[in-house]
């Protein structure tokens, strides 16, 4: 079984998460930009988190045979200090960047004026660069924030194709099966969305344009939870072939838009000459 | 416009605005594949000889990603050696094998003995193999060798063995 998870923040995880992801069939991520718990206070912490999510954080995975993308934004969190603003400024620089295969995460936390200018100007960013775009749907008032969501996706005249709507349940994917956005599912170990309850989605809505990933990140999560829904696919009667739609052609069909996923592991040196484990500098 | 055509149109555009560099070094694997490694540098040692043309090359390595960093690291025998010092400290400590190995390339001859000593013990560290630094044999002091045999007793004690090829310097040089 091939897994590509098109939505986990590697940065937060150790490296026997990437082990045991590999050992499950995981070959492919992306990692999207996002909060990191602790807000930031200057576009200077920004630029760094970004050069690592394009050089630090592909060169781990790679010494586990796992190819690493990203997605660049600022996140609406943090797009509400105004001392993160210009980060708005970096941004495009970084879509530019052979392993930043869509903008995101953008959308709304708390649905307010300065989330609303964030989400707009980064959109008008991914028409620009001709990348898709990763919308995350708030926790809280999800279903006024999805549909805010998608009326800007719409006036911003990008191609729904390029946009997939992320964190979706019961409730929030109506409305973007009704458009011609993806839908996104981030299955989550206690609340949201479980295994069981996204086969039947699937069930419902069928495989296509249905993104799902872990999410997992520095919070309670699991990255394995994409092939335990796999496997629950196959448990319901799903074929290997529709596990494989929505595990693999899916991700590699919506971020392959950007025309920069390259899916190709090549073993780092360390990989090659020290053998699996990450290497310490001794320095 | 084809592959072919790209990386001429390129140096052109860079030649016209050392300015452009930035954003037609990051677009070359869009453009060219895997060709694009070598095309980079290609476009960096013209840049570096335009006016102003090294603190571009610099600028390019700073907001670069690894594939930028790496090409810059390759070019920048062409660049003086106030202008890539910083550039190969900052590589030295970073922990990306790849980044650690360009910057012991050719380049290298612009750091202090202390800096390079500790790139050279920082390859063995990693596993990066040693024939990939520029005039190791010649550069080889009695420090550096006192440091790897340090490393060496204190393998030993792990029970764990130096790469060959650093073991292989420790005994010949010890000779
Ligand atoms: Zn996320």
């Amino acid at each position: 079984m091939r897994i590509f998870d098109p939505h986990i923040h590697m940065t937060s995880r150790t490296t026997d998460d990437y082990v045991r992801m590999a050992a499950a069939g995981v070959r492919a991520v992306v990692e999207p930009a996002f909060w990191i718990g602790q807000p930031r206070t200057n576009p200077g912490s920004f630029a760094d988190y970004f050069d690592a999510l394009v050089g630090w954080e592909p060169y781990r995975a790679s010494q586990f045979g796992v190819r690493h993308h990203a997605t660049i934004a600022l996140n609406p969190k943090e797009a509400n200090d105004p001392r993160c603003t210009a980060v708005l400024d970096l941004v495009p620089r970084y879509l530019l960047k052979e392993n930043v295969v869509a903008v995101g995460e953008i959308g709304y936390d708390a649905i307010t004026p300065a989330e609303d200018a964030a989400f707009t100007a980064q959109l008008a960013m991914a028409v620009d660069a001709g990348l898709p775009v990763l919308v995350h749907t708030p926790h809280r008032e999800k279903d006024r924030g999805l549909r805010r969501s998608l009326d800007v996706v719409a006036e911003s005249g990008i191609d729904e194709g390029l946009v997939v709507i992320d964190h979706l349940n019961e409730v929030t994917v109506r409305a973007v099966r009704d458009t011609g956005c993806w839908a996104g599912f981030s299955i989550y170990p206690q609340t949201k969305m479980s295994p069981d309850r996204m086969v039947a989605l699937l069930r419902e809505y069928g495989t296509e344009r249905v993104l799902v990933n872990s999410a997992a990140d520095w919070g309670t999560s699991d990255p394995l939870l994409t092939r335990r829904t796999a496997e629950a696919m196959l448990a319901a009667g799903f074929s290997a072939e529709d596990v494989d739609t929505v595990f693999w052609r899916n991700p590699v069909t919506f971020y392959g838009q950007s025309g920069k996923l390259d899916l190709t592991v090549e073993p780092a040196p360390a990989a090659t000459f020290a053998g699996s484990s990450i290497a310490r500098g001794g320095s | 416009m084809t592959p072919d055509e790209w990386l001429p149109a390129a140096q052109a555009g860079i030649r016209q605005d050392p300015t452009a560099a930035a954003r037609l070094l990051a677009e070359a694997p869009r453009r060219l594949g895997r060709a694009s490694a070598a095309a980079r540098v290609t476009l960096l040692t013209a840049l570096a000889e335009l006016p102003d043309g090294p603190a571009h090359v610099a600028g390019v390595y700073w907001t670069g990603d690894s594939g930028e960093r790496l090409a810059v690291l390759a070019a920048l025998p062409s660049v003086p050696q106030a202008v890539a010092v910083p550039l190969l400290e900052d590589a030295l400590r970073s922990n990306d094998a790849r980044l650690v190995a360009a910057a012991l390339g050719p380049a290298a001859t612009a750091l202090d003995q202390g800096t390079w000593r500790q790139g050279v013990l920082k390859c063995v560290f990693l596993g990066i193999p040693l024939a990939g630094v520029h005039d190791l044999d010649r550069r080889a002091d009695p420090e550096l060798i006192a440091m790897l045999g340090g490393l060496a007793a204190e393998r030993d004690a792990a029970g764990r063995a130096l790469p060959a090829d650093a073991a292989a310097l420790l005994t010949e040089t010890r000779q």
